[in-house]
């Protein structure tokens, strides 16, 4: 073949088209984008934790406990140690006394020397030192910029003042995001017995950060820890275990937020054919006289195959220079979320992949014209004939060119996300989108030629015949624009249901505060306040701790000891807080058995009823017993029954419900809930309850409903950020579409306003043509993303999901509106100006 | 002398609906090298069809078309290309340059698709655009040209590759009299001059008579073939 001459012609060919050309590849350029900023990112983070994988932990081990740690475990750590910092973690009321404010809190209490790796970053940053030895208080910065708080200020837990010597900016190994749920407060362990809140039911966690004592070897420590963990309850954690669940954590987030930033590729690879179809379609003569004069058809092809390429390389590497640059920004977006400093640096394999996978996703989408082009007939030199370039191809062909697009989708899929089935599943589910939209096209194509009443004018007939006439951009818009709405209104949709499900404050039958770890001498006066403060106790529930002593008379030790068990470790070892009451309540279901309300002799088996999802978890059937270690007394029972537990609601629930008449002389204490009429209200109460009860904690359900939107906030917003990048694509791939249609919209609206068709006339059937491809895409993709947020309800979150119509309603009016202007501008110029000063300008 | 183009048995169908439409039906002629020949009829007669089968842009339901002693049937598309690059000049009525390429370029196609040397083939392309008269307009693009321009260009590049035959279909029949009259002298004034054989496609029967021979296409039959002697032609 004459490759020079075919160089050539190429060159020459696309002078007058590089501007087309340039929208073409635009439509490659934010999809390539999307790719190289978050595997470049992927790349920095990783290496960012292997550079700070000690700084995760802060120690080379933390071990930690419900309870104190048992002796052995506490030699074994003295020998392979001699740096060890313990800390006490748990829950709690902290009151800041300035603002007259009380929030549910994560209090450590340290005792020096952690973190030996990494420092915790405080402000002003003597804090970290100084705390210790004045008995200060860390707080969280985000709390005390909440509450205008500075350093000097007082934080009370239980019954303590500190004086609060500094804000809490990061600690080594924690996301700022781990503040979310409650602020963090750290304290001196030295005197924090003085809280009062050791014994008085809060649950605590021993913690134990340890430095190795040189020469170590780590995998020695773990396998020696796995070996007491059989026995014992404790967990440890090391560095490398948790640079793994780091890693771990950021690739999962990583593949996902990839896979989305790919389908905006996919999408710019849609456009991409398409273009080529609509660019090759004005090519015809040329490639037929080409042909006529002596050109070959493999010659012709590779005329228009050097452009593609050569355009996919150029949108690649501006995608590429772009993705390089948002890369820039995504830290600002995640950085609540990792718990390493992210050092930024260009990473040159992600820009080559970007660039490769630019160029291929362009070349392997334009082979279906490309390939149309060698059997383009010299004979269309005579004959100008409207031909479709896609019936040209055989149905072998276009088996075989799917097969190729599906393999390589597949391939990418499969190199990103290290796992084969996942790809596979990904490209069949994207590729069902595809059909479903592409199926809807046909339909709306069909229906319009179809149902256009000849008794509407002449811009609402020819409004819709544009939708199926040829060059008509319907399948186009409905495929990229549909599947980039499909995607972002899915993230919304599920966001708002996952809100929708815990926002159960404005229900007037439900609780919207909650108050634990009442003690037995306090919930009298608890309850007064709540009375003389004129609200409804809601539930006043009695709580006793206990742990499991055997179960189907096997002995716990010997359960833990079976490594063929089915029952789950955390379910045999955990303390359970089970109440006890003589019938079920709302939120209880009775599955199987028969719920017994109350027993007088205690010499028998105690009749329980145990939730179905724990049976699961503790290998139990109706009828098994298990014995309860009730704080030293053994209480032998038989699970009477089963329930299932709506956990969703702001109520106490519980695994293990026993009848009256047992566990009442049993040290307990109570959950209170109640139902404020006020958010002030609610604030008030709290107030007065921890400055009488400093032990008793609140948890106010418009509080946690603020927190967990911001959390859904945060993360939704990183998701639609990437998502953003479909949506985007999109309205390119409709600008192209609409761009190289330009020719022919020009020549209809000179036509008819030669013909006699005023301005208003021509705009009025352009406008009615971009509304109904904006409303037609809106509606599939809301439709398919109503799905899809349904089947996400049902299948994972086990949620009803009810469609939320003012998002709905928002989102069509946006979208229309977005096709309507791209549309326009597309015509812009045509209609206040003669129609032979356009013909001129236009070069038609 | 020899014939340069051989049709025999020249069947060409399409179908239309559920219906079988015959538009070229068993014609047979021969055309001596040198000669040159003009194919007349009413519209939808098959001259256009016929012109493309024997150029070998199209092919024969049966039948044979052999160029310059080449059938052209066997041959594959790319193989028929190669002939016609070697051997076939093409004018059209619609002229068919390539919108993105200059005039020297359109001109120059032919020669670079032989992959000649390009300083060589420019010069060529050149001369021939000067012939034509058209030695100033050289980097104008397609729609930079009147229609006569246009076509004068697409006389040049059908003259490059010096074909042994010229196919030239309605060559003035997108053209005002006067710019057709032009067109007319130069085709067979440059057919001389390279003594090519002519096929002409054409309504125009005052443009057909100045042809060595004349072929009447009606409903896909030979109607009437007049073959003419020199003499006759210039006086």
């Amino acid at each position: 073949m004459n490759w020079s001459w075919v160089f050539k012609m190429a060159w020459r060919d696309s002078r007058s088209n590089r501007r087309k050309l340039f929208l073409y590849m635009a439509a490659i350029i934010v999809g390539v984008a999307a790719q190289v900023a978050i595997t470049s990112f992927r790349v920095n983070l990783n290496s960012s934790i292997n550079d700070q994988a000690k700084e995760l932990l802060g120690a080379d081990l933390e071990v930690e406990r419900n309870s104190e740690f048992q002796p052995e475990l506490v030699a074994y750590l003295d020998s392979i140690s001699f740096d060890q910092s313990k800390m006490l973690a748990f829950t709690s009321m902290a009151s800041f006394p300035k603002s007259g404010t009380t929030r549910l809190s994560q209090i450590s209490a340290m005792d020096g020397g952690f973190p030996y790796y990494g420092v915790i970053e405080t402000e002003p940053s003597i804090a970290s030192e100084t705390y210790l030895k004045e008995y200060g208080a860390l707080v969280d910065q985000t709390i005390l910029t909440q509450l205008e708080l500075v350093p000097g200020d007082s934080v009370k837990i239980g019954f303590i003042t500190y004086e609060i010597s500094g804000a809490i900016i990061d600690v080594p190994g924690q996301s700022t995001a781990s503040s979310f749920f409650g602020p963090r407060v750290i304290i001196p362990l030295v005197g924090v017995e003085n809280t009062g809140l050791l014994e008085r039911g809060s649950r605590l966690e021993h913690k134990m950060y340890v430095k190795y004592l040189e020469g170590i070897d780590p995998k020695v420590v773990e396998e020696r820890l796995d070996a007491m963990n059989d026995v014992t309850d404790f967990r440890f954690d090391d560095v490398e275990e948790r640079r793994e669940e780091v890693g771990e954590a950021i690739s999962q987030l990583s593949n996902f937020l990839n896979l989305i930033g790919f389908i905006a590729l996919l999408l710019g690879g849609i456009g991409i054919a398409s273009s080529i179809f609509v660019y090759i379609r004005q090519k015809i003569n040329t490639v037929a006289l080409l042909r006529c004069v002596g050109a070959s058809s493999d010659q012709t092809m590779f005329i228009y195959l050097i452009q593609a390429t050569a355009m996919g390389f150029v949108g690649a590497f501006i995608g590429a220079l772009l993705g390089t640059l948002v890369q820039l920004y995504l830290p600002v977006l995640v950085q609540d979320f990792i718990p390493v400093d992210i050092e930024l640096f260009i990473s040159w394999g992600s820009v080559f992949t970007g660039l490769a996978t630019g160029v291929v996703i362009s070349l392997i989408f334009a082979l279906f014209p490309l390939i149309a082009v060698r059997k383009i007939s010299p004979l269309f030199t005579l004959r100008s004939a409207e031909i479709n370039l896609s019936k040209l191809l055989s149905i072998p062909t276009r088996i075989i060119l799917f097969g190729i697009i599906g393999i390589a989708i597949t391939g990418y899929a499969w190199f990103m996300l290290n796992d084969l089935k996942a790809a596979i599943f990904f490209t069949i589910g994207f590729a069902f989108c595809l059909l479903l939209l592409a199926g809807f096209s046909v339909l709306v194509m069909k229906a319009s030629r179809k149902f256009v009443p000849t008794g509407w004018s002449y811009e609402w007939r020819q409004g819709l015949a544009n939708l199926y006439r040829p060059n008509n951009q319907t399948t186009t818009l409905l495929l990229t624009f549909g599947l980039g709405v499909t995607l972002i209104s899915s993230l919304y949709l599920t966001q708002d249901m996952l809100l929708g499900t815990i926002n159960f404050s404005g229900e007037d039958d439900l609780p919207n505060l909650a108050l634990f770890d009442i003690q037995y001498d306090q919930n009298e006066g608890v309850n007064s306040i709540i009375e003389e403060n004129g609200l409804e106790i809601m539930q006043n529930v009695p709580i006793v701790t206990m742990r499991l002593q055997s179960v189907k008379n096997i002995p716990l030790e010997e359960i833990l000891a079976d490594t063929s068990r089915n029952a789950r470790r955390w379910a045999l070892n955990r303390e359970y807080r089970s109440t006890y009451r003589d019938s079920l309540i709302d939120t209880e279901t009775l599955e199987s058995g028969k719920y017994i309300s109350s027993v007088e002799n205690l010499n028998n088996h105690v009749p329980v009823s145990v939730s179905t999802d724990l049976m699961e978890d503790l290998d139990v059937a109706l009828g098994d017993t298990i014995v309860w270690d009730v704080q030293g007394i053994p209480i032998p029972s038989y699970i009477a029954s089963t329930r299932t537990v709506n956990w969703q609601t702001p109520q106490p629930n519980f695994f293990v419900v026993f009848p009256t008449g047992v566990l009442e002389p049993a040290p307990q204490f109570f959950a209170t809930t109640v139902r404020t009429t006020s958010r002030e209200a609610s604030v008030s109460i709290q107030q007065q309850i921890v400055q009488a009860y400093p032990n008793v904690s609140a948890i106010d359900v418009g509080q946690i409903i603020s927190t967990i939107r911001e959390f859904l906030d945060k993360i939704t917003f990183i998701i639609q950020f990437i998502g953003l990048f479909s949506i985007i694509t999109g309205l390119i791939v409709l600008a192209g579409s609409a761009a190289t249609s330009r020719f022919q919209r020009i020549r209809e609206a000179v036509l008819l306003r030669t013909l006699g068709a005023k301005q208003n006339q021509v705009v009025k059937i352009q406008i009615i043509e971009y509304v109904l491809l904006g409303v037609m895409a809106a509606l599939i993709g809301l439709t398919l993303s109503v799905g899809a947020s349904a089947l996400l309800g049902y299948f994972y979150f086990d949620i009803e999901f009810i469609p939320n119509f003012v998002i709905l309603g928002t989102e069509v009016v946006i979208l229309v509106l977005l096709v309507l202007i791209i549309g326009l501008l597309n015509t812009r110029g045509i209609h206040t100006k003669p129609p032979l000063e356009i013909l001129r300008a236009e070069g038609l | 002398m020899s014939n340069i183009l051989q049709v025999n048995n020249l069947t060409r169908e399409f179908k239309s609906g559920s219906k079988l439409l015959t538009v070229v039906n068993n014609i047979n002629f021969g055309i001596e090298e040198g000669t040159s020949c003009a194919i007349v009829g009413p519209s939808g007669s098959g001259k256009t069809t016929l012109l493309g089968l024997c150029a070998g842009l199209d092919r024969p339901n049966s039948g044979e078309v052999i160029l310059r002693g080449v059938n052209l049937n066997p041959l594959s598309e790319d193989d028929r290309a190669s002939v016609r690059n070697k051997h076939v000049g093409f004018v059209f009525q619609t002229f068919q340059l390539v919108p993105t390429l200059t005039a020297i370029e359109n001109v120059m196609v032919p020669l670079e698709l032989r992959g000649e040397g390009t300083k060589e083939v420019r010069i060529r392309a050149k001369e021939l655009l000067e012939e034509v008269g058209l030695g100033d307009r050289t980097h104008h693009y397609p729609t930079q040209l009147s229609g006569g321009e246009q076509q004068r260009v697409a006389i040049a590049r059908a003259f490059i590759n010096e074909p042994k035959i010229l196919f030239a279909d309605e060559p003035t029949g997108n053209l005002d009299t006067e710019t057709g009259e032009y067109i007319e002298k130069l085709i067979f004034d440059l057919n001389e001059k390279q003594q090519t054989t002519l096929v002409l496609v054409t309504h125009d029967l005052e443009l057909a008579d100045k042809c060595d021979r004349i072929i009447k296409i009606k409903n896909g039959y030979v109607d009437a073939d007049i073959l003419k002697t020199k003499t006759e032609v210039i006086s």
